[in-house]
């Protein structure tokens, strides 16, 4: 239980995806402008980083001890076909959360915190429940730094900034400097 | 002419149409692994291999492959490409392999290698494609280097690994940290948005004289 616990605040914080691993900047700087859409956003890719931790795990278990050099081209076609089927499954069953997911639903598939995570966890040597808690602390993770960037950006529309600044170089000054906030999490624990 | 076009083709990659300056893609493995100057040459060449292999490879098969599947297609020839860098790293050179860990395989999610299939190599001739996988590619490694030679200078007073200053500079070890990496990158964005200001500033007074080069 100690564990599962460490796995998921690491997940959280100290190993934050988006600021300590520069996974997800894509999404992270492109649609990070409204406060609702990244929650929104955070929530779809929580739930397909759900669904692929456990994919990965049946694959690297059953199926991938047999043929470690296959593993990428397996994790990015499972990764590409659970996208679509979460598409088709949220459609028939809640149309109006499907149109409110909208574009960012496909676009998932190229988010590289989701490949990122089943690469990591293999190479942590994660169980099913480790692989299942690691996912949702992911999650949550990415989910916060969108949230967390949104409100600044929010924020920064209303403020007088000079236009040289504006834009990209500004949203990744600004996560530079949550970054160094999240780096005081390192602190947290003193095992690695 | 004809050897213009693929110059053209070319030379944008390299500068007008930067794909981590002008376009901010692929930045998902670029800030991670350019904390050091040797780090960043080993992912810029893993980068540039899968890049203009997997761009020839779907321009050669542009018209065979079916529209709808067009993206899984491109997907599962960058993986492959990805799987060879990966293991011949692996091979060659395993201190670099270990430190760039997990960042090799995530090559494949990078959106610069599967936006450039998608926007150029499955729509232009091999030859052409080629050239615009060699600029893109000669783009980004150069974004890499310059990347991370700013941060291996600050943050550890070094250049692949020989030491520039004396023994009383002091690095700032927040450049090779990950905040580093944002800071760098959006100081660098900086710089090119005031070039490109300066650049608009110029062109309204030569407005006459110009004529574009697209």
């Amino acid at each position: 239980m100690d564990n599962l616990l460490w796995v998921f605040i690491s997940a959280l914080l100290v190993n934050n995806f988006v600021l300590t691993y520069f996974l997800g900047l894509c999404p992270f700087l492109g649609v990070s402008n409204s406060l609702e859409t990244s929650a929104r956003l955070g929530l779809a890719t929580t739930f397909v980083m759900l669904v692929t931790a456990v994919c990965a795990w049946i694959l690297n278990t059953y199926v991938l001890i047999h043929a470690p050099y296959l593993r990428l081209i397996c994790f990015i076609v499972v990764i590409a076909s659970t996208v679509q089927f979460i598409e088709m499954l949220i459609k028939k069953l809640s149309p109006a959360l499907f149109r409110a997911m909208g574009i960012f639903l496909p676009l998932i598939t190229t988010n590289c915190a989701i490949l990122g995570l089943a690469i990591f966890a293999t190479n942590r040597g994660y169980g099913f429940w480790e692989g299942i808690v690691y996912a949702l602390g992911a999650g949550a993770g990415f989910t916060l730094a969108m949230v967390l960037l949104a409100g600044l950006r929010e924020e920064s529309e209303l403020s007088n900034i000079p236009a040289l600044i504006k834009g990209t170089a500004m949203n990744l000054i600004i996560a530079g400097i949550l970054s160094m906030a999240f780096m005081g999490f390192a602190g947290l624990f003193s095992t690695t | 002419m004809k050897k213009n076009e693929s110059y053209e083709e070319f030379i944008k990659g390299i500068w007008r149409d930067n794909p981590v300056f002008v376009q901010v893609l692929g930045m998902c493995p670029m800030l991670a692994v350019t904390n050091s100057a040797i780090n960043a040459i080993a992912m810029g060449m893993a980068t540039f291999f899968v890049l203009v292999g997997s761009s020839f490879l779907v321009s050669s098969f542009r018209n065979v492959i079916p529209k709808q599947v067009r993206i899984s297609c491109f997907i599962i020839i960058i993986a492959t490409f990805v799987t060879i860098a990966d293991y011949t790293l692996l091979a060659l050179v395993p201190k670099v392999h270990k430190e760039l860990g997990a960042f090799i395989p995530l090559i494949v999610a990078n959106c610069l290698i599967l936006g450039r299939q998608e926007a150029f190599a499955s729509r232009y001739p091999t030859r052409l494609a080629v050239m615009d996988a060699l600029g893109m590619a000669g783009g980004f490694l150069l974004a890499l280097f310059s990347l991370g030679a700013v941060r291996e200078i600050l943050g550890d007073g070094a250049l692949f690994g020989v030491k520039l200053f004396g023994e009383n500079f002091e690095p700032w070890v927040i450049m090779i940290l990950p905040p580093g990496g944002f800071l760098t990158l959006g100081v660098i964005l900086l710089f090119f948005n005031w070039f490109k200001f300066k650049k608009d500033e110029f062109l309204e007074d030569v407005a006459a004289a110009e004529r574009g080069s697209d």
